[in-house]
């Protein structure tokens, strides 16, 4: 699972909806990986403004991955002067899209309900009494 | 032929073997194709776009998504969520690019608001129709307001999202798409090929204002046909309200008869217009 896709996830937990705690997931002994995949400029772009930067910095200082700029990059950083991709967006695809969660577990810091990560796949499923 | 949601849950009904049939098919491919096409069409993405793909199943339409075309505006990234353990196994094998999740759609959509861009669903809510337990909290219009509301949610403003199901019969499609406007979709059915056999219905949903209709302003040979108009001509004076009319008059005639006052017979000719004198 991307870090992209980790920034978005939240407890399934109808009683966790509407609480600040059940997002981000924490991970929770997990394993990453690296997988390559061909870089899209604009879509980085795109997805920037969305990015929760908090929950990003969170994110990488619990996995123990370099420390993040305080700020989200601002769009101009993302190219060179001769419209190049920059070493900010490199970076950015690499941690975005590149690195992601193979197994471990995802943690609410609400409810403490862990989801299972295997082969790359968070297991959702609630039992009945959760939904 | 029978339905594959009569016999048993999604989960269990995509078992290791049916997944592998459903994926290795040829002629399922070449459908699923055709309506991860159309359903990209209606969705009209502009540029690449992240995209929760309800009912991934093995990713036969992530991978279109993946594989769309720069001047298509593409390559989209997508998260699958699916229900089938073997059906993402197979995705696996099959190296597709998206992330997935294995999550129950009517459990609900675990993403924060405005994740999406957009959302695609190929052959999937249907399912949700089926109630699994007897419980009143799997009950298929739970099931359903939970996907819905989750999925609302989790598009951004202006997003849009493309459910191609098979509705067993007429109720299920109301009960469907009238679950959709309850989450507060603006919603519409886009029929392929109507009165066939292979009749094709794609549920339009946009988060956000704007009218459903214009979603197919651009494509080919397309009928619109506005419920809206039936409702709100419906919903206008009803016929004994309008004052003057026959059934407003027996309705007053009967009110005071009620009351014990001697009223007039009626007959044929009550509430008639008189005949011009010349």
């Amino acid at each position: 699972m991307k870090l992209l896709t980790l920034n978005f996830l939240t407890c399934a937990r109808k009683t966790c909806k509407s609480t600040a705690a059940a997002f981000p997931l924490h991970p929770k002994d997990a394993e990453l990986e690296q997988i390559e995949i061909d870089m899209n400029p604009l879509f980085v772009k795109n997805m920037l403004p969305r990015l929760e930067w908090e929950a990003m910095k969170t994110l990488t200082q619990e996995l123990g991955l370099p420390a993040l700029p305080a700020e989200t990059p601002a769009p101009e950083e993302l190219t060179t002067e001769d419209g190049e991709a920059s070493q900010v967006l490199k970076d950015l695809h690499v941690l975005l899209m590149e690195t992601s969660v193979a197994s471990g577990k995802l943690v609410c810091g609400n409810c403490g309900h862990e989801y299972a990560v295997k082969e790359g796949i968070a297991n959702f499923l609630l039992p009945s009494h959760m939904v | 032929m029978s339905r594959p949601e009569d016999t048993l849950p999604p989960d269990l009904f995509y078992n290791d073997v049916e997944s592998r049939k459903y994926t290795t098919s040829s002629r399922i491919r070449s459908i699923q194709a055709s309506m991860t096409n159309r359903a990209l069409e209606l969705l009209d993405l502009q540029h690449s776009s992240f995209i929760l793909d309800v009912g991934c199943g093995s990713g036969l339409s992530g991978e279109i998504l993946t594989n769309t075309e720069e001047v298509d505006g593409g390559p989209h990234t997508w998260v699958g969520m699916d229900i089938s353990s073997s059906m993402l196994s197979q995705a696996l094998e099959r190296d597709v690019e998206g992330d997935m999740l294995l999550a129950d759609i009517g459990q609900g959509v675990p993403f924060r608001p405005g994740s999406f861009d957009a959302a695609i669903s190929i052959s999937a809510i249907q399912w949700l129709c089926n109630a699994e337990s007897t419980s009143e909290e799997d009950a298929p219009d739970r099931r359903l307001k939970r996907f819905f509301d989750g999925l609302y949610a989790s598009l951004k403003r202006g997003g849009k999202a493309v459910c191609q199901f098979y509705p067993k019969n007429a109720a299920q499609r109301s009960m469907i798409s009238s679950a959709a406007i309850k989450a507060g979709f603006g919603a519409g059915i886009l029929e392929d090929d109507p009165e066939t056999k292979n009749v094709k219905l794609y549920l339009v949903l946009t988060v956000g204002g704007g009218d459903i209709t214009g979603t197919v302003s651009g494509l080919q040979d397309v009928d619109v046909m506005d419920a809206r108009r039936k409702e709100r001509q419906r919903n206008g004076t009803p016929a004994d309200k309008q004052k003057g009319s026959k059934a407003w008059i027996m309705r007053k005639k009967a009110q005071q008869e009620a009351k014990g006052k001697v009223v007039k017979n009626s007959s044929k000719y009550t509430g008639r217009k008189r005949k011009i004198a010349f």
